[in-house]
């Protein structure tokens, strides 16, 4: 029981190894030491057996830390009683060094996949505390927004930004600037800032990532913007599905107007701005600029026609600056480093870096930023490590379900805005789905359509009436009914669709069907003509799979993982498999130890 | 705040109280809480550091931080010893965060086969 009062225990090896390099010795000196000390009582000596580490012995573990030092003398002693046990101090050289040393560690600039990367709406992401605004801060953090309020006129803001090149990173593209100057100009007493955090696009996370990461940037990009175009009011629309960014975004407007970097009279310049949170409650057109306001004015989120722009008439008719998350989060870089060090990043029409959700059949699923004319196949291969299981790459699809799938000759096509629309399809927020041979084109655009499909808000008859109906198309094709004209009448609804709906949801749908019929035609020509899906991932349009009788060996595996229970037979005699009950999942086939199943 | 010479000053002096921390005694250890990292088990790595410091009697400071871009190795954590640079590890268990904690943070030794990278 007295084991109990011990607040430290010091474990000494005394197997043969560190006896014979002097464990005895060692004892008796710490014995002596602790007398010395008066720690007698309160320090155990425990002797333990060999730790089969006898070449750096002797031995000596100091509990409760575990701290394990070797190759201790007598001589150490005294320092380890005086700095260790009585101060808590670990004597940092008797520790044991594995042979590994720090500089073989790969620095982070050094592996693939930050070697591209270049970290400017990103840069604190991971490297803060987001729920400590002093670590901002100590980064250098709002000074932009002190250097623009007490040193800049709102002119000039605007003319940086412009100068700068900053094109809108939700997907449009628009030039940031512009959209600043047209606000600015707007008569108004009153006026509005807001950013767009809906992020709705599947597979896209890099708005909730730097809201989550590094809320102040965007406080403090909004501030700058607010000041610039002479708001005092301003709101973020982010998603309710985004709890954990909404947290951390709270507590950062409380912090800073704690600190008066929010609310009144901000750095005495006579400035004020107050920051609100609207929760949007999920719908996809609600990233619609229109909508987004009117979801904020309390009415149903749909979009109504433009112009006027909200730069004119925006929230409760005010002129208002909408921006997304991510343009916000490049505003200050752009002010404390200057419009020419912006613009010398990434390529002459698009300047800057981008952020790239990176998602699907890839090995570095993350959240990647890199300048702007970067290759996909750079970003796809080097820094998102290519595609897992050895698979073949196929498609990546950019934009969202707005965007559309560029097949593997474009894996050399320049990331920028302008480059990605002639091939197709969009920049988009930034979402990159990666896809490989196991995946159907037909099936992912369907996917993408039903997506928008059930996301239309309805307003228009082409965008609610046209995008069903291409569903319903799409749907019959991968159910192996599709008929003669078909891609066709695709082609034709999505034209229409595209020029006839009145927002960007409409306006964007067909594209997923669109760029698959222009790169994988022959996909759509095998599901009508020949019903057969190529990829295997229509269950309508694949067939049962078959036993070769004369290889099997009657394992029996395949029969175990069939989910169907369409396999039977006996052990050591050749199984078969119900083509009437299969549903050609495919489960069986990589069971087989002799490859006797296939595809009939 | 009053003026951009008081933002200067309040940036200096937090700068000046992280550089101390950095060489004081202080180990400390950052474990990343976005979503992805929750989604990986972060929240369990994290009341395991706190469950192992408690356990061993460590002065300890423990942190958070956001997304670092390797969603595919969540949940990680960052070790960062006095005066030495920052060490990333990732795909982490709770078992992995008691041998970082008596292998690293106690004992000084990177433990190879869990480590990502080091922070320059």
């Amino acid at each position: 029981m007295k084991d109990s009062i011990y607040r430290s225990h010091v474990l000494i090896c005394t197997g043969t190894g560190c006896v014979s390099s002097g464990a005895n010795t060692l004892k008796e000196s710490l014995e002596e030491e602790l007398a010395a000390n008066d720690l007698s009582g309160e320090i155990k000596i425990v002797e333990t057996g060999c730790h089969g580490f006898c070449e750096k012995g002797p031995i000596m573990i100091v509990y409760p830390e575990g701290v394990f030092y070797c190759e201790v003398q007598s001589d150490d002693v005294a320092e380890i009683v005086e700095e260790h046990l009585l101060k808590g101090r670990t004597v940092e050289r008797l520790l044991f060094k594995e042979p590994m040393t720090d500089e073989q560690i790969p620095s982070y600039q050094d592996i693939d996949f930050y070697k591209k990367q270049q970290r400017i709406a990103l840069a604190n992401c991971g490297q803060i505390d987001p729920e400590d605004i002093d670590e901002y801060i100590a980064l250098g953090g709002y000074e932009a927004a002190g250097k623009v309020l007490t040193e800049m006129d709102p002119q000039e803001v605007v003319d940086t930004v412009k100068d700068a090149g900053l094109r809108g990173r939700g997907g449009g593209g628009f030039p940031t600037g512009l959209k600043w100057q047209f606000a600015k100009n707007s008569e108004g007493d009153k006026k509005y800032v807001i950013c767009n955090a809906d992020e709705g696009d599947p597979g896209a996370f890099m708005d909730r990532s730097i809201l989550e990461g590094d809320p102040h940037r965007i406080i403090e990009g909004m501030l700058v913007a607010a000041y610039a175009i002479g708001a005092d009011e301003g709101y973020v629309y982010v998603r309710a599905e985004y709890p954990l960014a909404i947290k951390r975004l709270e507590k950062a407007i409380e912090d800073a107007e704690e600190y008066g970097l929010l609310g009144e009279n901000i750095f005495s310049s006579g400035f004020n701005f107050k920051l609100h949170i609207k929760k949007g409650a999920g719908a996809f057109v609600c990233g619609e600029e229109t909508a987004l306001m009117n979801s904020i004015e309390g009415k149903r989120g749909m979009p109504t026609p433009r112009p006027p722009y909200p730069a004119v008439r925006g929230l409760w008719g005010k002129p208002t600056n909408i921006n997304n998350v991510e343009t916000y989060a490049n505003i200050p870089y752009i002010i404390n480093e200057g419009a020419d060090s912006f613009s010398a990043i990434g390529t002459e029409g698009s300047s800057g870096t981008k952020v790239f959700a990176l998602t699907g059949k890839i090995n570095n699923t993350g959240l990647v930023e890199v300048p702007m004319g970067t290759t996909l196949k750079e970003v796809i291969f080097e820094i998102g490590g290519g595609l897992g299981k050895g698979k073949k790459f196929k498609a990546v699809q950019t934009g969202g379900p707005s965007g559309g799938c560029l097949p593997e000759d474009y894996l050399d096509l320049p990331i920028d805005y302008d480059s990605l629309l002639d091939a197709g399809t969009m920049m988009g927020s930034g979402g990159m789905v990666v896809m490989d041979e196991d995946s159907c084109m037909v099936d992912v655009a369907r996917f993408f359509l039903n997506f928008t499909q059930s996301e239309s808000c309805g307003k228009c008859t082409p965008c609610r009436e046209g995008t069903k109906r291409m569903l319903e198309i799409l749907n019959r094709i991968t159910d192996g009914e599709g008929k003669d004209g078909d891609i066709e009448l695709l082609l034709e609804l999505g034209e229409h669709i595209k020029s006839t709906s009145l927002c960007g949801l409409g306006q964007s749908a067909p594209n997923p069907v669109l760029s698959t019929i222009r790169y994988f035609r022959d996909e759509y020509e095998a599901h009508i003509h020949d019903h057969n899906c190529p990829a295997g991932v229509c269950s309508d349009l694949v067939s049962a799979y078959v036993i070769d009788e004369e290889a099997c060996i009657g394992c029996g595996k395949c029969a175990k993982v069939c989910p169907v229970d369409a396999i039977s037979g006996e052990i050591k005699s050749p199984f078969i498999i119900d083509p009437d009950v299969c549903i050609a999942c495919g489960a069986c086939e990589p069971e087989c130890p002799v490859d006797a199943i296939s595809q009939a | 705040m009053k003026s951009l010479a008081e933002l200067k000053e309040l940036r200096n002096k937090v700068q000046k109280e992280m550089k101390k921390r950095d060489q004081g005694t202080r180990a400390e250890i950052i474990v990343g809480m976005g979503t992805c990292g929750i989604a990986a088990g972060a929240r369990d790595i994290l009341k395991a550091v706190l469950a192992e410091i408690e356990k061993r009697d460590l002065d300890v400071r423990v942190t958070q931080t956001g997304c670092i871009g390797m969603c595919e190795k969540e949940p990680l954590i960052d070790v960062k010893l006095p005066g030495k640079e920052k060490i990333t590890y990732g795909n982490l268990s709770e078992a992995d965060v008691q041998k970082i904690i008596t292998e690293h943070v106690v004992n000084g030794n990177i433990v190879s086969d869990l480590v990502i990278a080091r922070h320059k």
